[in-house]
């Protein structure tokens, strides 16, 4: 890990111990947002502000929450998105890793595929662009 | 009872930063229950009284087309009680704001001291979620503003005096 990538971690961590009530050592970058650390949909615009403030950053609601892509019958049939869908998500989320997700991809799962390391990802292609 | 808890503003400025008074007072019914033998307003109202000054400070920003709710108290911290006879100083400034929300930070001053501090966050409620419609009916959100004297102080951000919105 360079020096850049822990200072990110650093930063998104602090966010999320603030947004979410967690302790620091929770916070790993295998933790899923949702499952392991507990965040509820309100706390996704906490974390955003908070990543925005912390980073000096502008976060499109989009980015982060591909609503428009999950709703669309272009891309999701019965449930599961399709590949055309996939290859949408893949486009709009460089950043995370959807590897686990793609093997059995039904939208009902994506909301708890984020993890920490998504996240800090995430920030490092805002903060290179 | 009505819901109001700031009993006049002071001050308002646009896009900016709300300000507030609110009198405890011990004919308030919401003083007896809560910890008897010693009237104290509940915190809890103190950061309503906050949050009803930045979320008109939010839902004015956006010209009063946001369903403005308080979505989260980030943190608050209370540093002594208000008591009967003490005269609360409310002041809110708004810290960033964007399409789904916005957040703000809010302090209460009391004889000089500041007694309370919070951080709080608004979001925009999207049609079809929880409910469809306006949060209020038509000309009661003018009227209770009406009644904390808002419009005596509100200015843009040039310090021209705002008008009264016919959405309200």
């Amino acid at each position: 890990m360079t020096a850049t990538s822990e200072e990110i971690f650093e930063k998104v961590q602090a966010a999320l111990v603030d947004a979410l009530g967690v302790d620091d050592d929770e916070v790993i970058p295998s933790a899923t947002l949702v499952g392991d650390l507990g965040a509820e949909s309100i706390d996704f615009l906490d974390i955003v502000f908070k990543l925005e403030k912390a980073f000096g950053i502008s976060i499109p609601r989009e980015d982060l929450s591909p609503e428009d892509i999950l709703t669309n019958s272009q891309y999701v049939q019965g449930g599961v998105v399709t590949a055309e869908g996939m290859a949408k998500l893949k486009s709009r989320m460089p950043w995370a890793d959807l590897s686990t997700f793609e093997k059995n991809p039904r939208v009902q799962d994506f909301g708890n595929l984020l993890t920490v390391k998504d996240m800090c990802n995430y920030v490092q292609s805002k903060i290179g662009e | 009872m009505r819901w109001m808890w700031v009993d006049r503003f002071t001050e308002f400025v646009s896009g900016s930063h709300a300000a507030g008074v609110k009198n405890v007072a011990l004919d308030e019914d919401v003083l007896d229950g809560y910890c008897p033998g010693f009237p104290y307003l509940p915190p809890t109202l103190m950061i309503e009284g906050m949050a009803q000054l930045g979320g008109i400070l939010v839902a004015q920003m956006f010209d009063w087309d946001k369903r403005v709710v308080l979505a989260k108290v980030g943190k608050a911290e209370f540093l002594a009680p208000a008591t009967p006879g003490d005269q609360l100083l409310y002041h809110v400034k708004l810290d960033s704001a964007q399409e789904n929300g916005a957040t703000a930070t809010g302090t209460c001053h009391c004889d000089g001291k500041l007694i309370a501090s919070i951080e709080l966050m608004f979001a925009f409620l999207e049609d079809g979620k929880f409910a469809d419609g306006p949060l209020f009916k038509p000309g009661d959100l003018g009227g209770m503003l009406r009644l904390m004297n808002m419009f005596h102080v509100a200015v843009d951000a040039d310090g021209k005096l705002i008008e009264i919105s016919d959405k309200l």
